[in-house]
């Protein structure tokens, strides 16, 4: 059991700054998830937690005891790799039996440790391979079990899922949130797939360009994203983004889309005479009929049948392109002339110059007090 | 390639031909000649048939060379374990010395790492008798002429460059993920440095390690200047064949068989190594 506790950090190269003052809370037994595009400085930010690189400034704390300044051998944390980074030279009974050697763990107890971790992670029968012999999915669990078998209070996953295919993946993605659980360590993971975010984590940490962006639950993160680019990230098919200046009337807020005035509930006053970008996720858009109040009229393009969902490519009557996403198995307009309608609660309003959302608390800067 | 035509074929078969005789021509000459007195060497026209006689070989081991002017005492088996001593020994202390600091220079990017790499493998650009006149010098007031260690001291000039250079590239080649990993894991450096490094890297330290005592037993010019005769390497030895009652190729030959034979021996042992060593990086995951 630990806490992670990251103190103004700071990391350069050279002249590249690549994580800038950053600080971070991870509560014990916790899963942080860290996301964001690649330069981002995850990785960085992961290393200098193992301790394989320091930092420049600032402080790193693991259940509440400075490790700045300690050896990564003695920091006592479980790391698998995105390049899984096995001993190509052992076996894989020795390649995870390498953080109970280091204990000098009785024989006994290194067999019965890694048999019964290959056991969970299902490679007991590949104990006897050296890398090379192994799959990429048995050498992503090898590591994975090389991480685990000591079990660590905290666990470090740099994007172990990366190198496997999609339906390892997506298996992994199912089985990892309870094996990590189970576990009950706190655990640190990296990756730059939205889906795998929002499964694994209890929050998510969004960083760019060595800063986080916007730290929360899934959940706040998908509804509430702090500025245009996080929406984009999260959610597939991608936010629908159009240029509109909020105004109000005797209703209230209210945009014009395609000449038709849609009242938006909730909008902030602040929004009002702005030039802003307004954020549909496709699912908070509906096929209506024609006289229904804030019916936009569309013509349909395309439809793209999948399998929980059906996603509709639409035209407004400005040229516009709209997604429209519906369970598959309801009702929809297939072609031709359609009108849809705006879910106003989920609409989200974005600032044209900034691309901050409007109304949302500002998140960029984080101090250590907040994140915890 | 399975529809080559006969011509084809048969104009290939005598192109390989011609390059093996090409470049084995000498070794065979050589060893052949190993088996010949003076006087059917020296027949015109030098004939392939000849009565073989181990006169030569007996000539070295025995250490009495018998010639037209009388008998002479020659070295060779000394010079033979010279040789032999020296570039052991020479290739063991570089390896112990330059495998640790190629490690440190792979791995640590420390102030004027690059500057000392690169001097070290400048010693190998400098004329060895350009540095042998000041050093003879220094190895005088030193009392280190004609001594093992003086000579295994300069050797280093020889061995150290080549085993930094080459283990050092290994090193590099390794991912630095894979030491991080055992690290993390909760293993020291040294202990990382040995169980890790070491072993990842060991087909590299083989091959410059052979190499390495190749261009050790090849030496001429350190130890002609720096040892005398019961210092000698059979490179330097060989010069006791010129003798006053003429050149005696027999037992030249012979001593070059004797003396290739090692390193010869060495090689095909350690080919497989070598071949390993040099298509591990192409199987990095």
């Amino acid at each position: 059991m630990a806490s992670l506790e990251l103190k103004n950090i700071v990391k350069r190269y050279k002249s590249q700054t690549v994580l800038d003052n950053l600080s971070l809370t991870v509560a014990d037994g916790e899963t942080l998830v860290l996301f964001g595009p690649s330069g981002a400085g995850k990785t960085v930010l992961l290393r200098l937690v193992a301790g394989v690189i320091d930092p420049d400034e600032g402080k790193i704390l693991i259940g509440g005891e400075d490790m700045t300044d300690v050896d990564a051998e003695f920091r006592g944390v479980g790391m698998a790799f995105q390049n899984f980074a096995l001993f190509p030279h052992m076996t894989a009974f020795d390649n995870i039996a390498t953080p109970l050697q280091a204990r000098h763990s009785s024989q006994g107890t290194i067999k019965a440790g890694v048999e019964s971790v290959a056991k969970l992670l299902k490679i007991g029968h590949v104990l006897s391979h050296k890398p090379r012999a192994l799959s990429n999915g048995q050498k992503q669990r090898t590591a994975l079990a090389r991480a685990l078998v000591g079990a660590p209070p905290l666990l470090l996953l740099d994007d172990p899922l990366r190198n496997v295919d999609a339906k390892l993946r997506f298996e992994m993605r199912l089985e990892l949130p309870r094996l990590l659980a189970d576990r009950g360590a706190t655990v640190v993971y990296v990756t730059q797939d939205y889906k795998e975010a929002m499964a694994l984590g209890d929050r998510i940490a969004v960083m760019s360009q060595g800063v986080v962006k916007q730290l929360g639950t899934p959940e706040q993160i998908y509804r509430e994203p702090a500025n245009i680019e996080i929406a984009r990230l999260f959610g597939d098919p991608t936010i629908n983004l159009l240029d509109v200046k909020p105004a109000r009337d005797a209703r209230g807020i209210y945009v014009g889309l395609s000449n038709v005035q849609v009242h938006l509930a909730g909008a902030p006053e602040t929004a009002i005479g702005r030039d802003c970008i307004i954020g549909l996720r496709p699912e908070a858009l509906h096929f209506v009929g024609e006289n229904e109040p804030g019916a936009i009229p569309v013509t349909v393009e395309a439809e793209t049948p999948l399998n929980e969902k059906i996603v509709t490519l639409v035209r407004t009557v400005r040229g516009r392109e709209i997604l429209v996403s519906r369970p598959a198995g309801t009702p929809g307009e297939t072609e031709g002339k359609a009108h849809i309608a705006v879910d106003s609660k989920s609409a989200l309003l974005f600032d044209h110059a900034s691309g901050e959302r409007i109304g949302s608390k500002n998140v960029v800067s984080l101090r250590n007090g907040e994140a915890a | 390639m399975q529809h080559t035509s006969l011509l084809e074929r048969i104009l290939r078969g005598i192109a390989l031909t011609l390059v093996v005789i090409f470049f084995m021509f000498p070794i065979v000459w050589i060893f052949m000649m190993s088996f010949q007195t003076n006087e059917t060497i020296l027949r015109i026209p030098p004939q392939l048939v000849f009565e073989p006689t181990l006169a030569n070989y007996t000539a070295l081991i025995t250490g009495k060379l018998t010639t037209a002017a009388g008998t002479l005492d020659i070295a060779f088996m000394r010079n033979l374990w010279n040789s032999v001593f020296l570039s052991v020994t020479s290739v063991a202390v570089a390896l112990l010395l330059g495998v640790p600091a190629a490690y440190a220079f792979a791995r640590h990017k420390f102030r004027g790492s690059e500057d000392i790499a690169f001097t070290l493998l400048s010693f190998r650009f400098a004329p060895a008798l350009l540095v042998l006149l000041p050093l003879t010098l220094y190895f005088q007031k030193l009392g280190l002429a004609n001594t093992y260690i003086g000579l295994i001291w300069v050797y280093q000039l020889i061995c150290l460059p080549l085993i930094l250079w080459i283990v050092r590239g290994y090193f590099e080649d390794i991912p630095a993920d894979i030491e991080y990993a055992y690290r993390i894991a909760g293993h020291s450096w040294f202990a990382t440095f040995r169980k890790i490094a070491l072993p990842l890297a060991g087909p590299g330290i083989a091959a410059a390690g052979l190499l390495a005592f190749i261009f050790a037993w090849n030496n001429f010019v350190f130890a002609l200047v720096l040892a005398s005769a019961d210092k000698q390497p059979v490179t330097v030895g060989a010069l006791a064949f010129i003798t006053s009652s003429g050149i005696q190729y027999g037992q030249i030959s012979a001593a070059i068989v004797l003396s290739i034979t090692p390193t010869l021996a060495l090689a095909l042992y350690a080919q497989r190594y070598l071949v390993e060593g040099l298509s591990l990086g192409a199987v990095k995951g």
